[in-house]
């Protein structure tokens, strides 16, 4: 079974984010950036399988600048076999290549490869969408199991545990199929030196965006990007007595 | 403006996303349809057919439908949809799961978690955990919106008389490549998480599963839901469809109480929108207080026996 993980470079979850001033994004100069958490697990997992030999071959793909490679670099660290780079100049966090258009470069890069199976993140952590997976799975015309805490392959098949609201759900899924991750399908390993310098004489291929074929112009124009509503903190109370009395006469919310 | 409404529910009853749906419905025009697509779901189509605002109820019911699985829904979705300017679906894992697949199949770059409908165009949605609100204006024909259920009211379940009409079905197969093995739903007799006027969430502070006990006491003195923080979850002391957070649940109750979390970006994500927020931590400079209206630096297991007892 090959398999087909695509990744995202995005800022780093711990990085607290800085608006620019004129509204037309975050200020990404000089800020740390790192693979998506939900990508890491989708690498994680693509590499047990491999471990476990019912994978052949991890193949990581990102969509970026020419940067972005680094995040292939970490994958194949991780475990994944070679690397595709697709460049595009457009942003890929907010106001520049949205989810369908990733979605139908992936799909390109799907009938180039052959995988049996994609695994990707549920979403990214700058735009926060949550679609790519399912789009693509549509593209293709594949089943899709969204949201997995547990994937195991049965017969032919693959039985995905998916976390649905109130519980979880299971499906059965023919390959070839697009699974994508939640949090706790697994914990990512940390890459070994030794892997990380292994890593570094991997094959990795860059594609130009452009000679996909793929139409990525924009649909939806950001027109601003604010701070939310901030919230202040309110007051400190010394005891219970007095936690229940301001919730009843002065919140009154019991 | 043409919008139609993904009803989100049990195969009985229609989920209270739904009714947040058809709110946000509203803020775009009165001409609103709500699909019910299932198996055996007339009681549903009956139920929404009431509900204020709901100009018409469409049902599409047929044995290909049960489970609602995304691969034999997109497909019917996205052909009946096509004279709508508007689809919307809740930001709910049913609604994230199934719309992306329906936007793609009519190539439309559909909106997620859309928290403010500014015209029929323009719309707001968190990004970055919700560290940043980006205002998007849409050139697709028909646009598809997930909305986040917190940022609109429910609708009236009385005062509508909707027709009910069916759907022709007659054409759909299954998709065939995908099934519904099993469901393992987290049994209850608390308020959904998401729907509560009161949520009580333990942190890591809890310390174990077995302490876990203290924050449900409290949760079902006041009736609430419980909610736990990722770190609770992720030590294994409540299950995961308890995490409020980013990713998570979002919950907006009107009385949120944080006991034992320290209140990291991503938890306040996904409760900072509550009405009142009460704290009770040992560390007084713990990030939860910021957000907090009001605080108690105080050992949980002193105080929560307490609270309990005296509410």
């Amino acid at each position: 079974m090959k398999i087909l993980v695509p990744v995202k470079r995005v800022v780093d979850y711990n990085v607290k984010i800085r608006i620019k001033a004129d509204q037309s994004g975050v200020e990404l100069t000089n800020v740390k950036m790192s693979m998506n958490p939900f990508d890491e697990i989708a690498i994680e997992e693509a590499v047990r399988l491999k471990e476990k030999n019912i994978a052949t071959e991890v193949i990581v793909v990102t969509i970026g600048p020419a940067i972005a490679q680094d995040v292939l670099r970490t994958a194949m660290a991780i475990g994944a076999d070679r690397g595709i780079l697709v460049t595009t100049p457009l942003a890929t966090d907010l106001g520049g290549l949205e989810p369908l258009a990733v979605a139908k470069l992936l799909q390109k890069l799907v009938a180039k490869e052959q995988p049996d199976l994609v695994i990707m993140g549920k979403q990214s952590i700058d735009d926060d969408s949550n679609q790519t997976g399912q789009m693509l799975a549509a593209l293709l015309d594949w089943p899709q199991a969204a949201f997995a805490s547990k994937v195991e392959k049965v017969g032919d098949a693959l039985h995905v545990t998916r976390e649905i609201d109130g519980g979880l759900e299971t499906v059965e899924v023919a390959t070839p199929a697009i699974v994508t991750t939640d949090l706790r399908l697994n914990t990512p390993r940390y890459a070994s030196l030794p892997n990380i310098m292994k890593a570094k004489q991997k094959p990795l291929e860059t594609i130009d965006s452009a000679t996909l074929g793929v139409d990525t112009t924009p649909r939806l124009k950001m027109t601003a990007l604010t701070d939310p509503p901030k919230r202040s903190g309110g007051i400190k109370v010394a005891s219970v007595d007095e936690l229940i009395a301001k919730l009843k006469t002065e919140a009154k919310v019991i | 403006m043409s919008i139609l409404i993904i009803a989100e529910h049990s195969d009985s009853t229609a989920r209270p996303s739904t009714l947040n749906a058809i709110t946000a419905a509203t803020k775009l025009g009165s001409d609103i349809s709500v699909l019910v697509i299932g198996k055996d779901v007339s009681a549903v189509a009956d139920s929404l057919s009431k509900c204020a605002g709901v100009a018409k109820v469409v049902v599409a019911d047929k044995a290909e439908f049960e489970h609602q699985l995304p691969e034999n829904t997109a497909s019917f979705i996205a052909s009946f949809a096509k004279s709508f300017t508007h689809i919307i679906a809740p930001a709910t894992a049913f609604g994230k799961n199934l719309l992306p697949r329906v936007a793609a199949l009519l190539d439309s770059q559909m909106i997620s978690d859309v928290i403010e409908i500014i015209s029929a165009d323009t719309f707001k949605r968190p990004v970055y955990a919700g560290n940043a609100i980006a205002t998007f204006q849409s050139s697709d024909a028909l646009k598809l919106l997930t909305i986040r259920t917190t940022a609109f009211d429910p609708a009236s379940t009385t005062g509508g008389s909707a027709a009910i009409e069916n759907a022709d079905v007659s054409s759909v197969t299954a998709f065939g490549k995908s099934k519904f093995v099993s469901a393992e739903l987290t049994k209850s007799a608390r308020p959904e998480l998401t729907a509560a006027k009161v949520v009580v969430s333990g942190g890591r502070a809890v310390g174990s599963k077995e302490n876990f006990a203290i924050i449900e006491k409290l949760a079902d003195k006041l009736g609430a839901a419980v909610g736990a923080s990722r770190a609770a979850v992720d030590a294994g002391y409540a299950p995961n469809d308890y995490q409020v957070g980013q990713t998570g649940k979002i919950v907006a109750p009107s009385l949120y109480i944080a006991v034992g979390i320290s209140g990291a970006i991503q938890h306040l994500a996904g409760m900072k929108d509550s009405k009142v927020i009460v704290a009770i931590n040992k560390d007084p400079d713990a990030p939860i207080f910021q957000v907090a209206d009001y605080g108690l630096v105080a050992d949980l297991f002193e105080v929560l026996p307490q609270l309990t007892e005296k509410l």
